[in-house]
Parts: C-alpha cells; structure tokens; sequence
C-alpha cells in the first residue's frame, strides 16, 4: 500500500509549460547524443579533415592548370578555385550517410530510439549535427581553396588587371560563390541524412545519393536538344547547386545562383522528408 | 598393444574444388533479393536513359519557304563513314590508263575569325590572309564528282607538307615544308586501272614514289584534275572553358603550270566545277573558280576533303548508352556488397571456414560479381542500342554510321566496362572493408573524372586529357565509335566523344586498376582476422 502515492504521483499529468521544457530538454540531449556518436567514432573527424584538404587539393591543382596564353579566355577565377567541392561533397556525404546507416548496420538505431523516442526529433538532430559539421568543413574548405585560387591565379595573370573578376571576399559575387559553397556543402549532407533515413543500408545510400549527383549532368551531357539539356540542368541538384559558384557570364545561366542552391535544398528537404516518414513509420 | 585408429567420418569427402566455391558464391548472389532487384532497376535505368536522350535530342532543319524536315547525313565516303567532300574542282574526263603531272608555285588563302557572313554581303569582305594548316591544293583523280566518291590525290597542305590522300582516311607524307616561287613542288598521279600512284619531286626529274592506292571498281572513264580546297579556321585554345570552337570559312588559292597529260583524256578540255553540299561550311561557289592564262591555272576553293567529324554533323552512336553510367553506380554498389555483407553480417567466418584459401574465395567473388554484372550489361546495352537509335532517327537525327564489328566493341565493352568496375569494387570493398567509403572511391575514381573532363568549362583541357588517362575512367574510350583522324584539325575532347587513348588501351587502365586493387586486397584479406 506504500506504493501507491508514489504510483499516484507518477502518473499525474504535467503542465503545459513543463511539457515545453521537457521537449526543450528531449531536444538538448538529442542533440547532444548525436554529437558525441559523430565525436567519438574516429571516421567522421578523419573524413571531414580529408573533404577539407581534398577540397582545397583540387582547388588548388584546378586553379594551377589554368594557362591562357593568349589571353581573353572566360575564366570564372571563383568557380575554377572551387572546384574541389565536386570531389568533397562526396567525402561529406559518406558521413551524413553513415549516420544515419551506421547505426543500422551496428543495431545501435535501436538504443538511440529507445532513449528518443520521437523519432522526427531523432532525424533533426541528426540533421543539425551533421549539417553544422558539413558547414564547418565547408568553411575551412572554401577559405583555403579560394586563398590558394587567389595566389595561384594571380600567378598565371588571372588579375583584376587583366579583366578577370577579383578573387577576394570583399567582392560580393565572389563572396556569394564561397558562403554559397560552405551552404552547398551542408545541403549535401542533408541530402545523404534523406536518403539513407529511407533506405538504411550504407552502400546503396551513398551509391544513390552519387547517382543523384552524378548522373544528371552526364544524361545532360548526351541529350542534344538545348531546351531538354537546360531542362535537367534545372532539376539537377549538383548542376543547379553549383551555379552558386558563378561569378562571370550569369545571365548564360538556365537559373540564377540562388535559385540553383535553392533546386539542391528542395531536393534535400524532399529527401529529408522522406527519410523522416520512412523513420516513422518503419519498425526499427 | 592395441593399435590406435585415428577417426574417420564414414561420409565421403565433399569436392573443395573451385567449381564449389563458384557455386557457393554464386548461391550467395542469387538468393539475396536486393541484389538481384539491384541488378534489374540496373538494366532498366540504361534503357530508360537511353530512351530519355534519344527522345530529347530533337534535329530539325528549316530551309526559308520550305517545310521543316530531319537533319540531312552527310555523304558516305568508300568507307562506309560520314566525310565532307567539298572543294573546287577543275577536271576533264580520264580513261583507265594515264598520268597527270603538275608544278605547284603557290598557296595562299584567306580566313573569317567571325563565322558566317551575312547575306548579300561580299563573303570575303573582311576576310584575314592566311593558309590554315589544312589548306589544300593539288591533283585528284575520281570515280566522279558525287559527294563521297572514292579518289586518291596529291597535294600541298599549308603547314604538313606534300601529301597523298585517298578515300577519306587514307594519308601518307611526301616531302615536308612550304610551297613558294623560289621552292615549287612538283606533284604526279598515274592511274593503271584501278591502282593510283602518287609522285612528287623537287625539280620535275627526280621523282619519288609517295604512295600507292587502290581504288576498287573506279570507272574506265574517271574525273582527274587540279582542285583546291580549305577546311574552316577554326581556334582550339587549351584555356578553360573553351569548349566553344570560334572560327569561320576559309579559302584556299593554289597555283599551278607545268601541267602535262600522258595517256588516254578524251575531252582535251578543263572544266570547272563546284563541288558542295547544302550543309557544307563552305564559302559559296560565287567565290570559288579558277582561271587560266598561258599554261598557268590559279585555282580557288573552299571546303574540305576528309573525314567528317562527330561533333558537328548527327549523333554518334554511343550517345544511346549514356546510361551506362547508371549500371556502373548499381555494379559498383553490389560489388562492393557482395564483400562488406560478408563482413557485416559474419558470414565471412563460416565462408573462410569452409574454404580457408582465402585468396579461391575472393577470386571465386570476382568470377561470380563479373558474369553477373556483365549479362545484366549486355542485356542492357543489347537492348538500349536498337531502342535508342530508332527514337534518334525518328526525331531527325542522322546516326553515325559504324562498322559492325565497331558496335560489337562498343555494346560488348560497355558490358565489360560493367563488369571490371564491379570486380574493382568487390577488391576495394576488401580493402576497406566500409559500404560507404568503398562505393564512394570507386565512384569517384570511375564517374567523377569522366563527368569533369566531359562538362566544359570545369578543367583545363590538359587536365581533362590527363584524367581520361591515367584514372579508370580511360575506360569510357571503349564506348568511341569515331575515330579522331590527324588530317582534320577539330576539337578532339572527351567532350565531343574522343578520347586520349585507343579503346582497347583505355579499357585496359581500368583492369590495371582493378588487377591493382585485388592484389593490394590479397594481403590484408590473408593477414586480418575475420
């Protein structure tokens, strides 16, 4: 009969401000959990430090073949510094899939439910964490690639003085080309989250999420009529993504720069919202 | 003393042969259903792609006042390929035995920088002196004058010397340097029947043998005459992004004396005579001709007598398989799976158990993961090909036509392509032992340096080469139909569909890299713990 009290006291309904704050508190400690899984794997750290460096590699040696010899070559010095991102966004998308399918493969997605419940809660959680390390990388990625641009280019007389556009972030276009980047970075991430939210399994996750990525501009590449070709350049999340990069020769462009980072971040708030419905209504 | 027997199972040994280990992993492929559904989306997304680019590359010409119509081919040369055939021609009629021998003294020409004129303007109104370095003037002899017949000829070229050239792709080197006043150029053509034979000298009496063609079935009665001709200026800059070609037409003056005639010319008299297509980037016959004085001939031409090339005329072939793309991410995803599942799941202890050699198993897993991805290619390739080429032609596109043994490589490689990706993968699925990292190498070791070095405007056209070199995308050559021909100045890139290296040589980097990639798997899979 002691029990009872205790029992009493259990169930008693709370107050609506205590529900809000017992939300506020679930979503701090899920975002919480999810940062220390990210931290504390080895993976995630060594694969964001090489997106960075492979990023701003690339850059780098993109940036270093540039020759115009005779001059007048449309040269986009912001897009051609930038290059890596082809390469890192699939290095930052095998950890946003690993996140997610990692915990699949390993059965550790049943602990994580059991302590969270709310499974949209767990998803957006992960969304942050893995979004606020793509934009990190992104960031230390973009800044090297476009210092090492800078000094690269100048070296083959892609200057302001030649008729180039300045690589500097005081421009603002070029500005717009590198934050669009660190963001277009995070898109991807959220993309490969999506995806293998709905399909579980590593491998074929990151073997969509490039098919994704990849393969539209190759079918764009084939298609001979130029409205079909603008079509797909339209639709194609890394094609689209990418005009954010542009800095010279906008109007040539089948959308302006932000409305193409604006193609990539439906296609990963689609891919998101699939991944969610999939993770809710799936048994574990 | 009692003798001790060791035990014997009553059972007889089972067969450890490596046909057991084929069928032990042929079993584990079969009866995982993602696998083999993997492998049909596969199929159905190179056809669906196939049928996606041939329904969306429309070709339509519209002349003014006439109704719109489908893209015209271009003529077909002895060969069986597309050629342009387009020059000025000054001929008379030769039977089947004799020779023409002509001093060239001069060739010169004029270019446009800025493309097309405009109509009713003069054409050569702002024209810039100059030869290009195909610019052509010589002696030809020919079955007729149609577009595409068969000929063998001598000429003088603006910057690759005395050549002799016959139906299209043939091209042999005769004396090297310019043509001037003070340096003429002797040139000769004898025809016997059907073998031509060409001749060039420096003074009129030494004479060397160039080359000789046969020309199977030329008429007793031919063509024969002097011709001038120059294929369109054209600026390749190996900046960025140049993947437009700027340039315009080009005409090419050559100057003749000296003409002798042995053998049998029944006419006695020159003709002149334009030879030009409607599609033909040529100046207008208003601008071409030719006049004599004394025994002097200055002949004027524009045009070009060579092989044609892919980018600018209809759709080669290969463009029906753009979705081979789609089959290689599906092959890579599986054959890395056909690994890291083993891994995952633990399978690999009992596997390794049963067979402890473990380099039998890994070969036995690259055996099974190559025939199954090579069917399901061919099927793939075999069906997208004819499906894709028809929606081509019934949207006006011309096809470029290939031999069939060309086909045979093309749809076959692809399969191949398939094939040695997956076992590339199932190896550095081995190595690394991760779904994600592994698919993500292959891919971006495969896919990315291909879809960098096709985009225009991403690399360096140095770059672009370098890539389709040496990475497994070399691979892709396999998939060229049209070879890129050294007498025709064009941008040969890997985004036209000419690629660096010969098919075969591209299509043995990626089995080096995936030769690499198993041995480099061999000795981690002996020395890990499972």
């Amino acid at each position: 009969m002691t029990a009872v009290p205790e029992a009493r006291e259990m169930s008693t309904v709370p107050a609506r401000g205590d529900a809000a704050a017992a939300w506020r508190a679930g979503a701090g400690d899920a975002l919480h959990a999810e940062w220390t899984k990210l931290r504390t794997v080895a993976g995630p750290g060594w694969l964001l430090l090489a997106a960075a460096a492979l990023t701003a590699g690339v850059g780098a040696a993109a940036a270093n073949g540039v020759t115009c010899p005779g001059g007048g070559c449309q040269v986009d010095p912001a897009k051609v510094s930038l290059t890596g991102i082809y390469l890192g966004q699939a290095i930052v998308a095998i950890v946003a899939v690993t996140a997610v399918s990692g915990e699949y493969s390993t059965g550790m997605i049943k602990l994580t439910l059991t302590a969270t419940p709310r499974r949209w809660l767990v998803l957006a959680a992960k969304a942050a964490v893995a979004g606020a390390a793509a934009l990190a990388t992104g960031a230390v990625a973009v800044l090297a690639s476009v210092l090492a641009g800078g000094v690269l280019l100048s070296r083959h007389g892609i200057t302001p003085a030649h008729g180039y556009q300045a690589l500097s972030l005081g421009n603002g276009s070029v500005l717009r080309a590198a934050a669009g980047s660190v963001l277009y970075l995070a898109l991807i991430a959220l993309l490969g989250l999506g995806v293998a939210a709905a399909i579980r399994d590593s491998a074929v996750s990151i073997g969509v999420v490039l098919g994704l990525l990849y393969l539209f501009p190759v079918i764009a590449a084939f298609v001979g009529d130029p409205a079909w070709k603008r079509h797909l350049d339209q639709i194609s999340p890394m094609t689209a993504g990418m005009y954010v990069q542009a800095t010279t020769d906008l109007r040539s462009l089948p959308l302006a720069p932000r409305q193409g980072l604006g193609v990539l971040a439906a296609w990963a708030a689609g891919a998101l919202l699939l991944g969610g419905a999939a993770l809710c209504l799936r048994d574990a | 003393m009692s003798v001790i027997t060791p035990y014997r199972s009553p059972l007889a040994a089972g067969r450890d042969g490596f046909g057991s280990l084929l069928r032990a992993e042929w079993t584990k492929f079969r009866t995982v259903r993602g696998w083999v559904i993997g492998l049909l989306v596969a199929v159905l997304l190179v056809i669906g792609i196939g049928v996606l680019t041939g329904s969306g590359s429309q070709c339509s010409m519209q002349a003014p006042g006439r109704p719109v119509q489908a893209c015209p081919a271009p003529p077909t040369g002895p060969g069986g390929q597309w050629v342009t055939d387009a020059f000025y021609f000054v001929r008379q009629p030769l039977g089947s035995d004799g020779s023409l021998t002509v001093r060239v003294t001069s060739l010169t020409g004029l270019y446009s920088t800025q493309g097309g004129m405009a109509a009713g303007q003069n054409p050569l109104a702002g024209m810039t002196p100059g030869v290009q370095p195909w610019s052509k003037a010589g002696i030809i002899i020919t079955a007729s004058t149609r577009q595409g017949s068969a000929y063998a000829a001598m000429m003088v070229t603006g910057s690759h010397g005395v050549r002799m050239q016959w139906d299209f792709t043939g091209d042999v080197a005769g004396m090297a340097g310019k043509v001037s006043a003070a340096s003429p150029r002797w040139l000769r053509l004898t025809r016997a029947g059907d073998a031509i034979r060409g001749y060039d000298s420096a003074d009129g009496v030494h004479w060397t043998l160039v080359g000789t063609a046969t020309l199977a079935g030329l008429p007793r009665v031919a063509q024969a005459g002097m011709f001038a001709a120059s294929p369109g200026y054209t600026v390749t800059s190996n900046g960025l992004g140049t993947a437009s070609a700027k340039g315009g037409p080009a005409l090419a003056t050559g100057v003749f004396d000296q003409v002798s005639r042995q053998g049998s010319w029944p006419a006695g008299r020159w003709a002149g005579q334009d030879i030009q297509g409607a599609a033909d980037n040529a100046l207008p016959a208003s601008v071409q001709g030719f006049a004599q004085a004394g025994g002097r001939f200055t002949v004027s031409g524009s045009g070009d007598i060579a092989p044609a090339g892919s980018s600018d005329t209809g759709q080669p072939v290969e463009h029906t398989l753009a979705g081979a793309f789609a089959g290689l991410i599906a092959a890579v995803v599986i054959g890395v799976m056909f690994m890291t599942a083993e891994y995952r799941r633990g399978l690999i202890r009992t596997t390794f158990a049963a067979s402890p050699r473990r380099g039998r198993v890994l070969a036995a897993k690259a055996v099974v993961i190559a025939a199954v991805t090579f069917v399901a290619g061919l099927v793939a390739a075999v069906i997208a090909v004819p499906v894709g080429e028809h929606l081509l032609r019934a949207n006006g596109n011309p096809i470029d036509p290939v031999s069939a043994l060309t086909l045979v490589r093309i749809v076959a490689g692809t399969a191949a392509l398939l094939a040695v990706a997956g076992v590339l993968a199932l190896a550095v699925g081995t190595l690394l032992r991760r779904s994600a990292a592994a698919v993500t190498a292959v891919i971006a070791g495969v896919v990315l340096p291909y879809l960098l070095a096709i985009v225009p405007g991403v690399l360096p056209s140095g770059a672009e080469q370098w890539l389709v070199r040496v990475t497994p995308a070399a691979a892709f050559a396999i998939q060229q139909s049209i070879p890129a021909y050294p007498q025709v100045t064009a941008a040969y890139t890997p985004g036209d569909g000419y690629f660096p290296l010969a098919p075969w040589a591209g299509f043995a980097v990626l089995c080096g890299w995936a030769a690499l990639a198993l041995a480099l798997a061999m000795f981690p899979l002996r020395r890990r713990d499972v």
